[in-house]
């Protein structure tokens, strides 16, 4: 199945939130190596440069790192991943605050709105 | 290696006295991208391919080949697929699997039959009873099986349903390799506007853009598609 991408938006940088979303999310676990790039771009039906950009920015930001002949794997730095997933935590928020601005809701409402849904969930 | 594979220069094409159907274009191609000739119909987008595969001459300007003007030497690391059918409708599959090998010293038959295996395609069956798309999907798989330096393919996707369709991408994608660069003309940009490095737009056979995907989207926050519906609104 392809990967599901915007159409205005870069598509290494969709690609680079799709593999961090997936670190996050545990599909790789920290110390896992990666499918190759020719794989990755075969299952996201994107071109196989595009993919090797994603991955070589997801190598700078030290979230990915590459043995020399046997591919790339998961940072084990639990500091990384938890700062990680801290970021993309707060990234939901922020739009979600967005849109309940944009809805009318003051801080308070939106608090209150938030403890009464959390109540309901089992 | 030259890490040039196709460049034109000052290259024209006028047929008769009308007007050029490829218009003194300048541009070159790396190895190892998978380029979309874009344009509607009437750019200049077959006569540009079979100028690079030697199937016509130029009236003007030059097509260089990994340096190499075309002739019997590009040929063998030009892989084309034209826009219509060259197979004989009573030739069976597997006569045009043992004409490609006999032909092409770069023809991989055992890639060719696990594609067409892959597909359930029989290929003990002929052409004429074969459909549209299985006939397209024959073609495409004789024309990647190649190991070529450069693929030129006219309107791959262009008679064939989405299934399909997404099959011959895949298809393209695991066979291409990464000294290889392929040039393939659609109109259908928003299916395959995923799987391209780079895009050339013509229009009265010149390029007016020649630009990769990403920095198309960075720096016109939309699609090659939109773009491409903007540029050539009628």
């Amino acid at each position: 199945m392809p990967w599901d991408l915007d159409n205005d938006r870069p598509i290494y940088l969709q690609l680079m939130e799709r593999i961090r979303q997936d670190i996050v999310a545990g599909v790789y676990k920290p110390g896992d190596k990666l499918p190759s790039v020719r794989d990755l771009a075969l299952d996201a039906a994107v071109n196989p440069n595009t993919m090797q950009k994603a991955l070589s920015e997801l190598e700078r930001d030290g979230l990915v790192y590459s043995k020399r002949t046997s591919g790339r794997y998961i940072t084990e730095d639990e500091t990384m991943l938890n700062q990680l997933k801290a970021e993309l935590a707060m990234q939901h928020i922020r739009q979600f605050l967005e849109t309940m601005k944009q809805l009318g809701f003051k801080k308070e409402e939106i608090l209150s709105l938030i403890q009464e849904a959390l109540k309901e969930e089992p | 290696m030259n890490p040039i594979i196709l460049e034109c220069k000052g290259l024209s094409k006028r047929y008769g006295n009308t007007q050029c159907a490829v218009d003194n274009l300048s541009l070159s191609l790396e190895r190892g991208q998978i380029v979309g000739l874009l344009g509607p119909n009437g750019s200049g987008k077959s006569t540009l391919i079979k100028l690079i595969n030697g199937l016509l001459t130029p009236t003007a300007g030059t097509v260089l080949i990994d340096g190499m003007l075309p002739g019997v030497e590009t040929k063998s690391i030009i892989s084309y697929l034209p826009e219509q059918t060259y197979l004989s409708p009573s030739m069976k599959v597997k006569d045009a699997i043992s004409y490609f090998t006999d032909f092409y010293k770069d023809f991989r038959p055992d890639r060719a039959l696990k594609m067409l295996k892959d597909l359930d395609i029989d290929i003990n069956a002929r052409f004429k009873i074969l459909s549209k798309g299985a006939k397209e999907k024959v073609q495409l798989i004789l024309v990647m099986s190649r190991d070529a330096m450069l693929y030129l393919l006219d309107e791959p996707i262009g008679g064939v349903d989405p299934a399909a369709r997404e099959y011959i991408l895949r298809t393209i994608l695991m066979n291409y390799s990464e000294n290889a660069t392929i040039l393939l003309s659609t109109h259908l940009i928003q299916d395959i506007e995923n799987v391209l490095d780079r895009v050339i737009f013509l229009q009265n056979g010149r390029a007016v853009l020649n630009a990769t995907v990403d920095e198309i989207r960075m720096e016109q926050k939309k699609s090659v598609d939109i773009l491409f519906r903007e540029v050539y609104r009628c």
